[in-house]
């Protein structure tokens, strides 16, 4: 039974997916890969990676999907929405034939891994959580570096703007039909969506959730805000945004130095403290993901001005 | 059996990816298939995590690590598109004009 509900969902995952290559017109492979998003988070589930399913729901299906309407919005209004027919390409179905057919080759061939035991090290970590645990604590480098690359990302798109756009408001301004559907919904989601994303950063120190998973949350609570037209967009220059992009990072780094100083080296936590000091990197990471993660969607200051 | 569903999936995501970043001229088709690629690789990765005994957290920690990595990644694509677009008129590379 079970093996037929996989077996049915990794057949929507793919067919969907299939469409969003192969389906004519831009517009629907973005419908198309925001339902692929969704779908893959049950995948996840099914596999019982829960942490990794509300990610995937979040941040592709979510975050991505906005992302990617928006550049569609604007890719129109440039008139570069529309694409010549689609021709099969064979050589391209070679190469990519070849890689799957590689990767089906190494599922067969490599042994089956064994998991590190935890089991003694967990309570030491400070979290009950063993993702948790896994990204604050016993690979924090990764998260550390991930942290940054959000706000090299950010930078980088930033880097874009016009010259004469950048005291612009970041993005294009929204504009919402008094008491259409976006308008009440942006006054009704945020404060389910505030709870929601603030309890999925505090639960995910001892079940799912964490940082991102609840960042993502608060992101997507701002975004509906600002397009709702209730939160006016910021502009790059303000400081109190500028601080709250830094401000995970730099707890990071900060609590990183001190267990060089104090503990076992660089981002080392001595176990008595590293529950608090864990609390308090995920609530400084959670304001600065949030923040880049919606300055990321909502892309660079743009006056939505002339076409050069 | 149902880990093998999973990883061959991850593996047909994987080629579908590459086939629509070789194939498709516009490029935010091939940001899409970009995040195909990647998906697919997580999904692939995260079905060979589950074949160990235990569950084991670390490779769902970097999955995460990788799709928040994937979304900078996209948000710097797309920015790219849309400031290409707005130079040349066309949400293509020269090369691909005319064909595809």
């Amino acid at each position: 039974m079970s093996v037929a509900l996989d077996i049915t969902l990794c057949a929507l995952i793919l067919g969907v997916g299939w469409a969003s290559v192969t389906g004519q017109g831009v517009f629907r492979a973005v419908i198309f890969f925001i339902t692929y998003g969704l779908l893959l988070a049950i995948a996840w589930a099914r596999l019982g990676a829960y942490d990794v399913a509300l990610a995937e729901a979040a941040i592709s299906a979510g975050l991505t999907g906005v992302l990617l309407l928006a550049a569609y919005g604007r890719l129109r209004r440039l008139n570069a929405g529309a694409e010549p027919p689609i021709a099969v390409n064979l050589p391209a179905a070679v190469v990519a034939t070849g890689i799957a057919a590689g990767l089906v080759w190494a599922w067969f061939a490599l042994p089956a891994p064994t998991a590190p035991d935890l089991s003694e090290v967990l309570p030491q970590s400070g979290v009950g959580n063993p993702v948790t645990a896994v990204l604050l604590n016993f690979r924090a480098w990764d998260t550390l570096l991930e942290s940054i690359i959000l706000l090299a990302a950010l930078i980088g798109v930033w880097m874009l703007a016009r010259d004469d756009a950048w005291e612009a408001p970041l993005g294009l301004p929204y504009h919402a039909r008094p008491g259409g559907v976006l308008a009440s919904f942006g006054r009704v989601l945020p404060p389910i969506g505030l709870i929601f994303g603030v309890y999925l950063v505090w639960a995910g120190a001892d079940t799912t959730g964490g940082a991102f998973q609840g960042g993502t949350v608060l992101a997507a609570v701002c975004l509906v805000t600002m397009m709702a037209g209730i939160l006016r967009a910021p502009r790059v220059a303000q400081p109190a945004w500028r601080a709250a992009l830094v401000l995970g990072p730099g707890v990071f780094l900060l609590s990183g130095l001190a267990g060089a100083l104090f503990a076992q080296g660089f981002l080392g936590l001595p176990p008595d403290l590293a529950k608090p000091a864990i609390v308090t990197i995920e609530a400084a990471l959670t304001v600065s993901i949030a923040v880049t993660l919606v300055l990321l969607v909502i892309g660079p200051p743009d006056d939505g001005g002339h076409v050069a | 059996m149902s880990l093998s569903v999973f990883a061959l999936t991850g593996a047909a995501l994987v080629g579908l990816g590459v086939y629509g970043l070789l194939a498709r001229a516009h490029m935010l088709r091939r940001v899409i298939a970009f995040n195909l690629i990647g998906s697919g690789l997580f999904l692939f990765f995260g079905a060979a995590a589950a074949r160990s005994t235990d569950v084991d957290p670390i490779p769902q920690a970097l999955i995460i690590t990788g799709i928040v990595v994937a979304l900078s990644t996209s948000a710097l694509a797309v920015g790219l598109v849309v400031a290409l677009a707005r130079s040349t008129g066309k949400a293509y590379l020269p090369d691909d004009e005319g064909g595809a």
